[in-house]
């Protein structure tokens, strides 16, 4: 699907913004928007919403050989996909631009820093490591994917547990979790992305650029850095030139930023942590809000009961009763009954209506063959009845034609006599016999 | 989705539905986006799954002379000739008599946002109260589509800003909160 375009109108609305250091949402140049953190039920999974963009973030391992250039550490897997929910331009299975830098830039901030300690991955050297593997899915795109996603890998790494593993000689017991407590990955520091969104070369910069202002801006500078004020990594795209100074104050607006974040950070885990411990309700269920009021809340009317009784009695009393119910079958021959005499054809003259019901005559007669022939045993006063031709439509196209278990289907009927009884069953099976040799 | 009987005896009901989807439909008036030129016609995104067509003759006062200043990127406000689901949808600006009775080009400033189809519809009842409040507190132009997209333009940046974002929120809030949020707006 296409994305959609963005009007002069909103560029140049944003721009003017911008210079008047004003955001769409009312927020200050630096501020960052609500980050929300919410954690599943596994370990190791937990989705981030920053403002309305969300990103899902889930870790798995696995017990596999190592590298052969690095037979004593663990191997990290970082992937970063862009669902199609999230946003209308993105098609599932097109390598864009945006996924590769993203996916580059996760690489960097999570792997070249050095944030987990491979060596601790490792079980058996050279044989056996565990392989960490991230997995991050962006749910809905409002701008600054780069931020809630850095977030979601770095807390879902933290979150983690892995399997414990005791290793005796030559064997390797992997316990599961029931047997023993699962242990959490060796992580030394945490580094977070913050993106920096630049307008009219470089004079006027806004933190956490939301959609639209991602949109109208002229490029972007990503800063990586963790609580320590150590830069993990830095990337400037869309061809802007920076000056010294500007770079210098983004580190500093930067590490500001982080140091709350991962304050954030810290106090969810440890409140997942103390939910788990004391048994409480945790997951995604739990923090998905059930109520919400939406323009159509109408105040809840008020019904007057007082007098349901006895306006329900009138009613039943008013009413006609129900339309006798016809049980009894009318038998026109061996084999074929009548319930009742329908009621008239409204459809006019429709030839296709015609032949369907002739169809379903002849289909109807063979499936009531048997049960027909008990009751004919029964009602011989009815024998008389079926010389009466039944008028159901003024139509001369429409004719109710019954088949003869014997002969043929004739367009006159016939009468059964009691004699033909005996023999019509064993004519009946050979009339059916030989149509299914026909076929 | 909820309902309404309409007062009238024989009970026809109008059934509600909360969706941000646009169908086109023909005789909406809705905002559009121009997207290409493409000689005698103009492409338009409308928020369906096709894009909408729009003649340079379909506006007032326009002649083969005399064409409508229209760019890429332009908003125009029409309504759907010809919408159904086997053919892209037509949009015109003229009504049946040739004039322009609101339609045609967007002016240049203001900003465009998008919101759900029922906000719009509420918005568009002939007594609301959204918009009667909302003009107690700075005047302003604005333009509703059916698609879910609205125009504002109000005398300055901070305020179009405060109005778009009550709009926005007034899917969500209840007519007590939205009364305060003016209020205390007013009061400022």
């Amino acid at each position: 699907m296409k994305a959609t375009p963005l009007s002069n109108c909103e560029r140049r609305f944003i721009l003017r913004a911008v210079e008047e250091r004003k955001r769409l949402d009312g927020r200050q140049c630096y501020d960052y928007r609500n980050v929300r953190i919410s954690f599943g039920a596994d370990y190791g999974c937990c989705i981030v919403e920053l403002g309305k963009t969300r990103v899902l973030a889930q870790v798995s391992c696995e017990l596999v050989p190592p590298k052969p250039n690095r037979p004593t550490e663990g191997i990290l897997f970082f992937n970063l996909e862009l669902s199609p929910m999230a946003a209308p331009g993105f098609e599932p299975g097109r390598q864009t631009d945006l996924l590769v830098k993203l996916n580059r830039l996760i690489e960097r901030c999570l792997r070249n820093s050095k944030c987990i300690d491979t060596e601790s991955l490792c079980v058996v050297a050279g044989e056996k490591v565990w392989q960490i593997r991230l997995d991050l899915h962006l749910l809905n795109h409002d701008g600054n994917i780069i931020d809630a996603a850095s977030i979601a890998g770095i807390v879902a790494l933290c979150h983690f547990r892995r399997p414990d593993v005791s290793v005796q000689g030559e064997e390797v017991t992997v316990y599961t979790p029931e047997e023993r407590d699962p242990v959490p990955l060796s992580i030394h520091h945490m580094p977070i992305c913050v993106s920096f969104a630049f307008f009219q070369q470089g004079t006027y910069l806004l933190v956490d650029p939301s959609e639209r202002e991602e949109r109208v801006m002229d490029g972007v500078l990503v800063i990586a850095m963790n609580k320590h004020r150590e830069i993990c990594t830095m990337q400037s795209s869309g061809g802007i030139m920076l000056i010294k100074d500007q770079v210098l104050r983004c580190s500093k607006i930067t590490a500001v930023k982080v140091a709350e974040i991962t304050e954030l950070i810290q106090k969810a885990l440890e409140n997942d942590q103390k939910v788990r411990k004391e048994g409480g309700k945790f997951g995604f269920a739990e923090s998905i809000p059930n109520q919400k009021i939406t323009a159509f809340k109408m105040e809840s009317a008020a019904v007057d009961t007082n007098h349901v009784e006895e306006q329900a009695e009138e009613i039943i009393t008013k009413a006609d009763p129900p339309s006798e119910a016809f049980a009894k079958p009318i038998l026109h021959t061996p084999g074929t009954a009548q319930i009742g005499e329908g009621i008239e054809n409204c459809w006019g003259d429709l030839e296709e209506s015609d032949r369907e019901e002739a169809v379903e005559e002849e289909d109807e007669s063979e499936a009531t063959a048997l049960e027909c022939q008990k009751m004919e045993t029964e009602d011989t006063m009815k024998e008389t009845k079926k010389d009466e031709p039944i008028v159901l439509s003024d139509s001369e196209e429409e004719e109710v034609v019954i088949l003869e278990p014997q002969e043929l289907p004739k367009k006159t009927r016939a009468r059964t006599n009691s004699k033909q009884e005996n023999t019509s069953k064993k004519a009946f099976n050979k009339r059916r016999k030989k149509k299914r040799a026909a076929h | 989705a909820g309902g309404g009987a309409t007062g009238v005896a024989g009970g026809a009901y109008w059934v509600d539905s909360q969706q941000k989807r646009y169908v086109p439909v023909k005789g909406d008036h809705v905002i559009g986006i121009v997207t290409a030129k493409a000689g005698d016609v103009f492409k338009l995104d409308v928020g369906g799954s096709e894009q909408a067509s729009l003649s340079y003759l379909a506006f007032e006062g326009a002649t083969k002379r005399n064409r409508p200043n229209v760019q890429v990127g332009d908003l125009i406000y029409g309504q759907f000739l010809v919408a159904n689901k086997d053919m892209e949808p037509e949009m015109v600006c003229i009504d049946s008599s040739g004039r322009s009775s609101g339609m045609g080009i967007i002016g240049q400033d203001g900003f465009l946002f998008k919101v759900s189809l029922g906000l719009i519809r509420k918005l568009l009842a002939p007594k609301c109260e959204i918009i009667q409040e909302l003009s107690q507190l700075y005047p302003f132009e604005l333009v509703l589509g059916m698609n879910g997209r609205i125009w504002v333009k109000a005398k300055t940046v901070q305020q179009t800003l405060i109005i778009v974002n009550i709009l926005e929120a007034c899917e969500y809030m209840t007519a007590e909160q939205r009364k305060q949020a003016l209020a205390k707006l007013s009061g400022n």
